[in-house]
Order: C-alpha cells, then structure tokens, then sequence
C-alpha cells in the first residue's frame, strides 16, 4: 500500500525501536514466571473440564490443591501427572476431586517418575494443542465452504446475558449484514478468578464466557454461515484474570477473534500489570496458534481522555501491542488493532483529525486488520445526531481502508439497542459502503496540508512518549497514568497474589509446544533451553 | 408564555403533532402481512391516543418484525401546573471558590472517597468526576486543592467501602452505578445505604454524605434509596464539588457570597 502520508520512515522504524526496547523487560519477566491462570490453562488444555458442586471448577481446585502444597514454582504439569500416575486415578478429574478433598500428596517428583510425568502431560497437551490445530483447519475449510466477507467487516455486539437468547440475535445480525458477531461479557466477569461452566443464562450486561456457551454459540453460527454462504466469525474477550483459560477456550472451540489488549485490564479494571503482562503472553501465543484474530483496546482511552491530546497515547500503545503479539508468535494479519472515532464534534476539523488519525494508523500498520470503533463518549440522547455522527465514523473508515467495523449504535449510552436500532445501524453502514467504498482509492490528502501535519504531529509526539517510556520503564509509564490517565501501579490492582515466579526445572507442556513450534519433542525438553523465537517475530 | 396547558407543537401552536417509532412482532412480507403489520402499528398508535395517526414508515426486519414510523395528533393536554422539578438548591462555583468555600467553612480538606460497587465495572463515570481530566472541560475533583480523593475503583464490596469511609474519615462518599440490568443499580445503592446507617447509626463520627450518580438515575428517588443526593446522566465534576461544598462547608457569611456573587 502506497503511503499517502509520506511519513519518514526513520521515524515509524525509530518508534518500533523504542517500542520493543520498552517491551523486551516485560517479556523477560513473562519468561521467567507464570501465574495461576496460566497454570489452570494447561489443565484446560489437557481437557479437564466441570466444576465441585459449588461451581468451582475443577482446575481451580487442583491447581489450588497443588499450589497448597507443592507449590506452582515447578508448574502444575509436574506435580498433577505425577499424582496421576501414582494414584491410579481414572482422569484429571479424578484426581482433581480427590484433591479438593486433600486426599492428594502432591511432590516434586524426580528421576524416572519425573520423567514419565512429563511424557504423560505432553502427550496430554500435544492432544490439546492438536484440537486446536484441527479447528484452525476447520476453519479454513469452513471459509472456503461459504466465503469470506469483504471488507471492512460489520462487527456487531449482543449481550442479553441469555446465551439462548443471545442465539437468535447473533443470526437474526449475521441475516442483516453482520460478518462478527460479538458476545459481551458479564460485567462482573473480567475481576472473577474462575471461568462459569455450562450454559448461562444470567449475566449483567452481557453473558458469562464460558467453554458451553462458547460451543453453542459457533454451532449457531455455522448454521448461519452455510445459510448465508459467508463466514460469520465469532468474538469474544480474553482479558481479565482468567485470560490464558480463555484464550484456550477459544482455541478448543474455534471462535475466531478475542479481544486482547496489552493494557486494558491493568488501566480499566485495576488488575495487576505483571499478572496480566504474563496471562498476555501466554493467551497470545494460543492465539497465535489457533489463527485467532486479536483485538487491541486502544478506543477505550479515548473514552477517558481526550481523543486529540491522547491521540499519541493510542498509537504507543498499538506499536507496544505489535511488539507484544509478534514477541508471542501472532502474525501482522492477526493483529486487529484498536482504535476510535471519539472526537468531540465541536471541536472544529474533527472529521479532518479523525481522517488523519485513521489514516496515520493505516499507514503504520499497513497488514493489521485494524478494528475501528464508533463513538461513544460525544453520543447523546439525541438519537438523531447521533446517526449521523456514526454516518461519519462509517465514511471515515471506508476512507481510511479501516478492516474491522464495530457499527455504532444511535442509543449509545442511553439504553441496549433495540432491535430496530441495529437494524438502522446496519442500514447506515450498508448505505455508506455501498455509497462510498471506493472513495479511499481517491482519498489522497494534500501533500503539506491539514491532515499530514496532524498525522505527523501524532507519529512525532508518540516516539517523545516512547523514548520517555523508555527512560523510566513500562511499568513506571503505566503507574504514572501515561494511558488512559488511570495511574496503576505495578504492585497495586488485582491478581498479584497469583504470580509465581518460576523455578529451574519449570515444566509447562502447553508452552513447551507453544514456544518450540512443532520442532520441540514437547516434555523431554528443559523450556529454558528450547527455542523461544517463532517464525512470526519480525 | 403564561398558558398553563399545552399541547405538543409541530409546526402549528396546538397542533399536538408528534412523531414516535416502535417494532411490532409481525412479518411484513407479502402484501396482506404488510396490510395487517400496518393496521396493528395503527392500532397501537390509536391506543396511544394518536388521532388522526399515519405510518409514514414501515420496514420488515427479518422473517419476523416490523419497524414503524407514525406520525400523529395526540389528544392529551400538558398541564403544567401538576409538573413538579427539582430546581438545583445549590450554587454553581468555580474551582477557586469551591476551595475557599471549604477553607472558610470547613476549616481543612475535605475527603470524598469514590467507588464503583457490586458487580459494576465501569469506573469511567466516577473516573470522569474524580480523575484530574474530568469531562466536558471540567476538571475532576483531583484537581481541587480543597479536596482529598481516594478512588476505590471498581467493584468495591459494600462492606470494604464502609470500612474504608470510616477509617478516611470520609465527609462525603460517591458511588457510581452504571449497570442497570434487573435494576441493580437502585438495589445496590439502597443496600449500601442501609449498610451505612447500620455502621454509623445517628452518633458520632457523623455519617458521611452518601452521594451516587449513574446515567440511569432518577434524581427524585433519593428518599427512597436512602441516600442525599443523586446524580444523574451529564453530571459534570463541577457540579458535584458545588454540591459537596454546598452541603458540608457551611456558609460562612458575606465574604464568600459577595465573592461567588461577583463571579457568577
């Protein structure tokens, strides 16, 4: 793609520079410890599933179980198939029952128990990790069953909090024109440090993840999509506390894109920035795996600050978030980078930043299917004006070659759109692409005008908060409220209690797979020694 | 305008003209389903007190729904004499003189301790009251010299924000409700007053001001959710600290109100 912007590009290779500076000690830190959810992962990846009769689900019980005793430095893998083996326990469980009950004596094993631990849990995982594979092709042959959607695809949200609701919503969208479909959470699930099990039908403005509802809702989907003959792909969020177990949910029953942002959890719901660094990194490299598209959260500091002074803001925080998902094996297709359209409409030349901020993104990012989001923070009870605001978001992304659109809703911020609001959504959308898709090819701003220079204003202002970063630290940056204005300190927040720092002799299967590609024999050999870089990292 | 009934105005004083949009569960796909869609967002509209009504627009969405448009004349009569409003009972204040008026009157900082409770994960409304940014040019209540902020996030237990009100000796605590779903938000706030008056009682350290806001609170209801005041959807940070200031740092006399005056 030619650039239209004539950015220099010393500058944008500077700014990746100083990004995976800034980035390479959160990375060494991921390496070096792991965290309860990531543990609970392999379990999930291993295909325990269910809960106690209190709806605890049973990988929390056994990790708790281990971590009780043995302790989670070694892993779960090691201690877990161990007992698996010695025991005589049917399944995981099993052994996760017996656990809960404090039957278990865990150990460290060594020698020749140790060894056959680890070929048991491998081979579990390669299982684990095969379904997921299997499901990428899945996927593919899917697409080319039906077809694949032009772009810019029409994103779409439901969120009754009733998974058998949420169904016929999702198809009654793909029916109108949506090609994702995106299931919100609960409100409350994000701080939860367990994922629900089974079909949910209760939920605060949204609807439990769990693996269940995760099932059920692709099946529909697929239905649709042969009706239709167009891949209606499936969205959902790993963030939160329980992003490793997530991500792997969604790898185990295909859905198509999560939402997963380097940041968002430590700034928007105060979990803590190791924790989620390290779940990142993990969740990331299943993504990588599964041909998950990611979406970054760049929008949302729009909502909190102002979306021309920290225009710079979202675009440090895209280059960190390529940095992270390539680090983590996600190709540049995979990298569904967020921004927003949230400019006040009274600030004069909006729609002339918008385009410039758009196009900048565009440019940076020419392979990433970037995901663009309508305003949210400017929509008032005026329904009327807010339809055409969304009309200009629509223009601006089909100008500005957006991939992914979130379609934006008249009632936002008043109420859950009626039915008839997303069909009106949708109506907008249609008539814009329809009427306009092509004006990108023409949309070349002046050379030296209004929206180069601003485009270059915010290329300039990011490399001076990246090289700040980069005097103090990523984590300073974000204790300081660099993003989103939220100061998060890095021992403050949710979850710290659930790092553990690894010990020599950490066994992780899952990552043993993830990390080698398929080229490490998985549980013969020591993580620490196997190749880390994938082919992706560029 | 003295006239104490009115109707509504479409382009004629006393037309009574209005225009309303509605879905109805019906197909409209053949042309008897459209007859039939029509002639039930007609009967509605009727129902409605819509006469004479006309559907200016109707769209199948789906197999199943239809989507209507109706202009028409309502027959009802506005009288304003029955409406009742909450006039604001306080002062808009600028920054500086909500600071004076809490050095003056209060005589040290004041503390207002803010959270989301329950299950309610969106800070960004008492972010937006508290953080330095502020909204809509507002700065929030950071910024006021005159006022200690603690920020307890999202998805405070009642219990914790109780016990950390106490122990700030917080004057006045914000709570921020924006999930709405089976009305949360009006029993989460009625269960967090309650907690606060089984905690402090009528004794002494006095209770703080129990403030909560949300875009989908009725400001009327405060009596009934026990709590003093309420906040509704476009609050900005500067009302609420002319609030707070208002009702805890008592008026001390001409000085401060010569100078609001002055400034007003």
């Amino acid at each position: 793609m030619q650039t239209r912007l004539n950015l220099d590009p010393a500058v944008v290779r500077e700014a990746r520079a100083l990004a995976a500076k800034a980035g390479q000690p959160i990375v060494a830190m991921a390496k070096t410890h792991t965290t309860v959810s990531v543990e609970r992962a392999v379990l999930r990846l291993a295909g325990l599933k269910g809960a106690d009769p209190d709806g605890m689900p049973w990988v929390n019980r056994l990790v708790d179980a281990v971590r009780e005793t043995t302790g989670l430095e070694h892993g779960v893998a090691l201690p877990a198939w161990d007992a698996l083996l010695t025991g005589g326990y049917d399944d995981l469980a099993s052994l996760a029952a017996a656990a809960a009950h404090g039957k278990v004596a865990f150990r460290i094993p060594a020698g020749a128990a140790a060894t056959a631990a680890r070929a048991a849990a491998a081979a579990s995982l390669a299982a684990g990790i095969g379904r997921i594979d299997a499901n990428r092709a899945q996927r593919q042959r899917m697409i080319e069953q039906t077809s694949e959607p032009r772009k810019p695809w029409i994103y779409l949200i439901v969120a009754t909090g009733d998974i058998y609701e949420d169904i016929p919503q999702a198809q009654a969208a793909a029916r109108e024109g949506a090609d994702i479909i995106a299931v919100i959470r609960s409100t409350g699930q994000s701080l939860l440090d367990y994922v629900p099990e089974g079909a949910t039908r209760e939920g605060f403005a949204g609807t439990y993840a769990t693996q269940e509802n995760f099932r059920l809702m692709r099946a529909a989907l697929d239905e649709t999509s042969r009706e239709l003959g167009r891949y209606v792909r499936l969205t959902n969020y790993a963030s939160g506390l329980c992003m490793p177990e997530i991500a792997s949910l969604a790898g185990l029953e295909r859905l198509d894109m999560m939402l997963n942002d380097c940041m968002y959890g430590i700034i928007f719901r105060d979990i803590n920035p190791r924790r989620t660094f390290i779940d990142q990194r993990f969740s990331r490299q299943i993504h990588a795996r599964a041909g998950i598209i990611i979406n970054t959260g760049e929008d949302n500091y729009l909502t909190t600050a102002d979306a021309v002074d920290a225009a710079h803001t979202v675009v440090v925080s895209q280059l960190m978030n390529e940095f992270f998902g390539k680090e983590a094996g996600l190709a540049a297709g995979q990298l569904g980078l967020g921004h927003a359209f949230e400019i006040s409409p009274d600030v004069p030349d909006s729609f002339l930043l918008e385009l410039a901020h758009a196009q900048l993104v565009r440019e940076l990012f020419p392979d990433a299917p970037l995901k663009y989001m309508p305003p949210t923070k400017h929509m008032t009870g005026n329904v009327f004006a807010g339809y055409l605001l969304d009309a200009f978001f629509n223009l601006c992304g089909v100008m500005t070659d957006q991939s992914i659109l979130l379609i934006g809703m008249m009632t936002e911020g008043i109420h859950t759109p009626f039915l008839s609001d997303r069909d009106l959504a949708l109506e907008n959308v249609r008539y814009v692409r329809d009427a306009a898709g092509r004006l990108g090819e023409s949309f070349v701003p002046a050379p030296g005008g209004f929206i180069e220079r601003r485009a270059r204003e915010v290329l300039g202002e990011s490399v001076a908060l990246l090289r700040r970063i980069n005097d103090e630290g990523l984590l300073t940056a974000i204790a300081d409220g660099t993003f989103g204005i939220t100061k998060r300190p890095a021992d403050g927040g949710r979850g710290l209690d659930g790092v553990i720092s690894r010990a020599d002799g950490y066994f992780n299967p899952a990552s043993d797979i993830l990390d080698g590609g398929e080229r490490a024999p998985a549980g013969e050999l020591d993580p620490r020694t196997a190749p880390v870089e994938t082919g992706a990292a560029r | 305008m003295t006239a104490k009934i009115v109707r509504p105005y479409g382009d004629t004083t006393g037309d009574g003209r209005i225009q309303v949009s509605f879905t109805l569960p019906v197909p409209f796909g053949t042309p008897t389903e459209k007859a039939r869609a029509e002639g039930a967002a007609m009967q509605l509209a009727g129902k409605m007190g819509l006469e004479p009504a006309m559907v200016v627009h109707a769209k199948g969405m789906g197999p199943d729904y239809t989507f209507f448009v109706v202009y028409g004349r309502v027959s009802h009569l506005v009288d304003l004499s029955q409406v009742t409003v909450t006039e604001r009972e306080f002062p808009l204040l600028s920054p500086a003189e909500v600071n004076l008026r809490i050095r003056t009157g209060l005589g040290r900082k004041l503390v207002v301790v803010g959270a989301c409770i329950g299950t309610d994960a969106h800070t960004v409304g008492i972010d937006a009251i508290l953080n330095v940014k502020g909204h809509s040019g507002e700065k929030g209540l950071e910024y006021y010299r005159e006022i200690r902020v603690v920020n307890l996030g999202s998805q405070v237990a009642i219990p914790d924000l109780v016990a950390r009100s106490a122990a700030e000796a917080a004057d006045a605590v914000l709570v921020s409700q924006v999930v709405t779903q089976r009305d949360a938000h009006i029993s989460n706030a009625k269960e967090m007053s309650a907690a606060f008056r089984a905690a402090f009682g009528s004794g002494t350290p006095k209770q703080p001001l129990l403030v909560v806001g949300g875009p989908r609170f009725d400001p009327l209801i405060a009596p009934e959710l026990g709590v003093d005041k309420i906040f509704g959807k476009g609050t900005t940070p500067g009302e609420v600290a002319s609030y707070l200031a208002y009702a805890l740092a008592p008026d001390s006399g001409p000085g401060v109100e010569a100078q609001v005056g002055a400034s007003a």
